[in-house]
């Protein structure tokens, strides 16, 4: 399996989501300039986290009109998984791949601390390797991490089961305790923590190792039945 | 040429924890006057007068880029001024 | 300072303007005798920068040449952008710490931040990528709602800057003393890892070659900062708001990526600098007189962001994230291409020449012909006159403070929550210290660690300096900065290397405040000896003092060890309930300067505590052989507040407690600052290889599974708190601090 991490001026996470899926997933990587045109070659996209164009006016705003991001929808319609990891998690939601927007956190202040989160649904090709429920620790690093979203649109994502994640202890104020969101077809994710920051017990977690375990369990598996 | 003067702020209904820790600290000095306090961006635009419709170019620029509709609302206003 | 008419060459020497920039009128006169004539204003304002004490070290260099600076890995001293040690298999290191202190005094947030993207540029202008922050700040007492605002705000622009352009901010320290009140500390130390093949120099070498500005655009900002951080503080410095850059760490994020690439993949790139203090100015001049070299540069071709700047706004101008580079003639192009890929602007403004002159142009006219020596080597040097303060002798001649104690549990909790003690977790948790998934060990333990990728091996790191021990005697406070430093390095399983330093005192014209400087740095200097950590760079940061009163002397040291293997690292916390715990090194009756001292008094004063290097070395040399060894599950050095908070500190990750039996003076078993002690929990079956290897360790205790602190002394119990009592006196207290109304 192959993965696009997908590069923006001022992204900062991108090293470590390759070294995580090079590295610790023993998949292929790599990385792709905001200028790209063509992301036929791969079959996963993953949007790092960091400060894109310095997150001026908006985290996430300006990123939306790069290039690659036609691309990036392209994928996301025809099915490939895509993930995006805090500032990726702002774009789509700015893109509009996903629903909401992003607010300062409630202290106003940058968090950056070990999370735990649960696993609220297991059942997508993202958290398949967790248990439903499961507790794990995941590591936040944000400013703008306080998630909102409509009264409706919170009905919505409940009722179709499309949290994934919830903060145990809500670190920043977001909606009902939101970590990360699936899209309606299930193969885009958002989320504020960074499993890319837990795939080694020696940096104190390798929780976040499932997450991209998951990705690969459910392309092997549709790669098998499709060939 | 014009100049466009573009406000942004929060939805009323979107809570502004910037705004509420300005209150707050605005009460500590004793301002108790001080009902409410909602920041939000102000941006200035220069645009050439070749503009075709300068209203719906404003408008389009403000609800693709400038503002984020799901949290935000926008206002503008324009002034001609000349060219130095 | 814009001027529709500058002055002319004799209005500056009539008027004496040239006084207005910080020159002084021996100086201006040396200047006209240097350039055989009288210098024009863009001229005079060349000199007065290059000639600040920030820029030319004039006041302090003569005891900088004390320092001792060579050792078998030192590949590069003081003297260029940061200093490199070698750490093997063709690797090296490059580190350095510098202050931005009176910029963070006048607007916190951006004086900060701007702080850390100077270091930053420092670093990646070797050659190096940045792998981690460090910093080290003093502020006054949090009492103040001004000194709360600047330390909120220094914090916030420090994670401001180093969270966006995505390098870690590991650690640092934070002290707090009534001396800071008006005038903060805030020193940034950067980090980074090359390959010596990558070493760069800042020189302009080869006639001919074109003289390159990239980077962020010139606008009037920061114009004759260098000449404003030498001098003090005074109710007027508000109104000089002007001299505080704004930084733009996207910006720099950018020319970091665009400058390793120029570096790691082009031939044609001759040498590289930042345009730190003073700009243009000192990167031009530095660079040609490195060389042997002049350069002429264009003014009109450099990139401006405002209208109509004069030749000196130009000059002197410290718009931030800019750097001067010297490219092969011909080979420009490759610069451009490189530079333009990262959206930046890279523009020739001028040459190489053979002639040691800066000459600038501007409208088509000579603006400026000077020697670049003159500029950037032959300032004056000054010997200050020094003289012993009274307060000396008789910190010296009083007779030694002792403690009463009533009760040693309520002491413990209030130690644990005296801010200089009590968690940092407030400030850490804003910096984004894990990027790029490196930093074994996080803020808050000894040191920091960080793990080099593709190899075993990994970078311990911390930045210290107990500046109320230099108050009191700067000798041997000196000396205990750089062997802290170094005990917290060995603490963590590394092998010190080396040490940049950061010289915070008030104004040196003082022979008092000399007198520190000079006694100070013969500590350190005999320290660095003596621990084989020579200093590879560092900054002076003089003139510290707001309306004439002065800070403590901080000569804040950063340094850095390399941990040979992985499984080496170690960190102060307890491991395993039956481990046995062992203090090494006696202690003393010594309160002098003591946390205990200062929460009891209020103030302190007496004797530091005593220091003996040889004693000192050995004890490190055998802990660190002993962790080498594996036979340490975890180490602290014995510091503020003595064993007690050392105790209670080793059991902050929450699972362990600890009992322990003291022996002699208790008051002083708890809470004495007796120098080169650790404390080191050790697995039972290990205890023997251990104390055959720790001469001076005994055993005091074991480790628990049941979160108490106990500490009996003669067969008695006289403290138990439990880890809930300890951890909320040590985690509430800054944040409580915070929000209590001043």
């Amino acid at each position: 399996m192959r993965f696009a991490v997908i590069v923006f001026p001022g992204s900062n996470c991108d090293i470590d989501m390759f070294h995580a899926v090079k590295d610790e997933l023993g998949a292929e990587a790599e990385y792709v300039w905001h200028d790209e045109e063509n992301l036929d070659r791969f079959d996963g996209i993953l949007l790092p986290g960091g400060f894109s164009y310095g997150d001026y006016l908006r985290t996430g705003a300006i990123a939306q009109f790069s290039n690659v991001m036609d691309e990036v929808k392209k994928a996301a319609q025809a099915g490939k998984p895509v993930l995006g990891v805090c500032n990726g998690f702002q774009i789509l939601l700015e893109t509009g791949l996903l629903p909401g927007a992003m607010r300062r956190n409630e202290s106003l202040k940058f968090i950056c601390q070990p999370e735990t989160l649960n696993v609220v649904n297991n059942e997508t090709m993202f958290s398949s390797s967790y248990e439903k429920d499961e507790e794990i620790v995941i590591p936040i690093a944000h400013g703008e991490g306080n998630y909102y979203c409509d009264e409706e649109t919170l009905k919505q994502l409940e009722e179709e089961n499309r949290i994934i994640f919830r903060y145990k202890n809500n670190p920043n104020g977001s909606i009902s305790d939101i970590a990360g969101i699936i899209n309606a077809k299930g193969n885009v994710l958002g989320m504020m923590p960074h499993p890319e920051r837990a795939v080694s017990e020696l940096l104190g977690s390798a929780d976040g190792l499932k997450l991209f375990q998951s990705i690969v369990k459910s392309w092997r598996e549709n790669h098998v039945l499709s060939s | 040429m014009y100049k466009v003067k573009v406000f942004v702020t929060l939805k009323e209904s979107v809570l502004d924890p910037q705004g509420s820790a300005v209150k707050g600290s605005l009460h500590r000095m004793e301002y108790n006057e001080v009902q409410d306090v909602r920041i939000g961006k102000y941006l200035e635009l220069t645009i050439e007068d070749s503009v075709q419709d300068l209203d719906k170019s404003v408008r389009e620029m403000c609800e693709k880029l400038l503002s984020n509709p799901v949290i935000e609302d926008y206002r503008y206003e324009v002034e001609e001024v000349v060219a130095k | 300072m814009s001027y529709l008419h500058e002055p002319t060459a004799e209005q500056i020497q009539e008027q004496k303007l040239y006084r207005e920039m910080g020159l002084n009128d021996e100086e201006f006169g040396l200047v006209q005798s240097i350039i055989g004539r009288l210098p024009n204003w863009t001229e005079t304002g060349l000199f007065s920068v290059m000639w600040s004490e920030h820029c030319s070290y004039k006041n302090s260099k003569p005891v900088l040449r004390k320092f001792p600076v060579d050792g078998e890995r030192v590949l590069q001293g003081p003297g260029e952008g940061a200093g490199v040690v070698d750490i093997g298999d063709g690797q090296a290191v490059v580190f350095k710490i510098e202050s931005h202190n009176h910029p963070s005094a006048i607007e916190p947030y951006q004086g900060a931040a701007t702080g850390v993207g100077g270091i930053i540029r420092d670093i990646f202008s070797m050659g190096a990528r940045p792998v981690a922050l460090l910093n080290s700040l003093r502020f006054g007492e949090l009492t103040s709602s001004r000194v709360k605002y600047l330390f909120e705000e220094v914090v916030a622009g420090i994670a401001g800057y180093g969270n966006c352009i995505g390098i870690p901010t590991v650690g640092g320290e934070v002290q707090f003393d009534a001396s800071y009140d008006g005038n903060p500390l805030v020193n940034a130390m950067c980090v980074g890892l090359i390959d010596h093949k990558d070493i760069q120099k800042g020189q302009a070498k080869g006639a001919g070659n074109s003289v390159m500005y990239v980077g962020a655009r010139t606008g009037r900002d920061g114009i004759h900062g260098a000449t404003f951080a030498s001098e003090e503080l005074t109710e007027a410095s508000e109104e000089k708001r002007p001299a505080v850059q704004v930084g733009d760490p996207f910006m720099e994020k950018l020319l970091l990526e665009a400058c390793l690439e120029l570096i790691q993949n082009c031939d044609a790139l001759v040498g590289i600098q930042d345009m730190g203090a003073a700009g243009l100015t000192s990167s031009s001049a530095e660079m040609a007189s490195k060389a042997g070299m002049g350069i002429e540069m264009n003014l009109d071709l450099v990139p401006q962001r405002e209208l109509n700047m004069t030749a000196y706004e130009m000059m002197l101008s410290e718009s931030q994230e800019r750097m001067l580079i010297v490219m092969q003639k011909g080979r420009e192009q490759e610069a451009i291409d490189i530079f333009e890929k990262w959206g930046l602007e890279a523009v020739v403004v001028g040459t190489v020449i053979e002639e040691k002159q800066l000459r600038l142009l501007h409208h088509g006219e000579v603006v400026a012909d000077v020697p670049v020596d003159a500029l950037a080597e032959e300032a004056p040097v000054y010997h200050k006159p020094s003289k012993e303060p009274e307060m000396f002798s008789q910190f010296q001649n009083e007779e030694a403070f002792v403690p009463t104690v009533e009760s040693k549990k309520e002491t413990l909790l209030e130690l644990l929550s005296q801010p200089t003690i009590a968690s940092k977790s407030w400030v850490f948790d804003q910096y984004d210290y894990m990027v790029r998934t490196n930093t074994v060990v996080p803020p808050g333990s000894d040191a920091a660690v960080i793990r080099i990728r593709e190899t075993d091996k990994a970078l311990a790191m911390t930045t210290d300096c107990n500046s109320r021990y230099l108050y009191l005697d700067p000798e041997t406070g000196g000396k205990i900065a750089v062997a802290e430093a170094a005990r917290n390095l060995v603490c963590s399983g590394a092998e010190p290397l080396a040490i940049t330093d950061c010289l915070n005192y008030g104004n040196p014209e003082k022979p008092e405040i000399f007198w520190q400087l000079e006694k100070s740095t013969d500590g350190m200097s005999e320290a660095c000896r003596t621990l084989s950590t020579p200093v590879i760079g560092g900054n002076v940061s003089l003139y510290n003092e707001t309306n004439g009163v002065a800070v403590y002397p901080t000569p804040v040291i950063g340094m850095v060890g390399l941990v040979h293997h992985l499984d080496h690292i170690t960190t102060q916390y307890f491991k395993t309930p039956g481990d046995l715990i062992y203090v090494i090194g006696e202690t003393h009756q010594e309160f002098g300067g003591s946390e205990l001292q200062k929460m009891q008094l209020g103030k302190i004063s007496g004797k530091a505590p005593a220091l003996n290097l040889e004693t000192e070395v050995k004890r490190q040399k055998q802990l660190l052989e002993a962790i080498q060894n594996g036979l340490v599950e975890s180490a602290h050095d014995v510091a503020e507040g003595g064993l007690a908070v050392a105790l209670a500190e080793s059991m902050m990750n929450g699972n362990t407690g600890a009992s322990v039996e003291l022996e002699g003076d208790l008051v002083s078993a708890l809470y004495s600052e007796t120098q080169s002690r650790f404390l080191v929990s050790v697995k039972p079956e290990n205890a023997k290889a251990f104390e055959s290897m720790n001469e001076d360790a005994k055993q005091i205790g074991f480790v628990t599974d049941n979160a108490v602190l106990r500490i009996d002394h003669e067969n008695e119990e006289v403290l138990a708190a439990t880890y809930d009592e300890l951890h909320s006196a040590w985690k509430g207290a800054i944040p409580c601090l915070l929000t209590s109304k001043a």
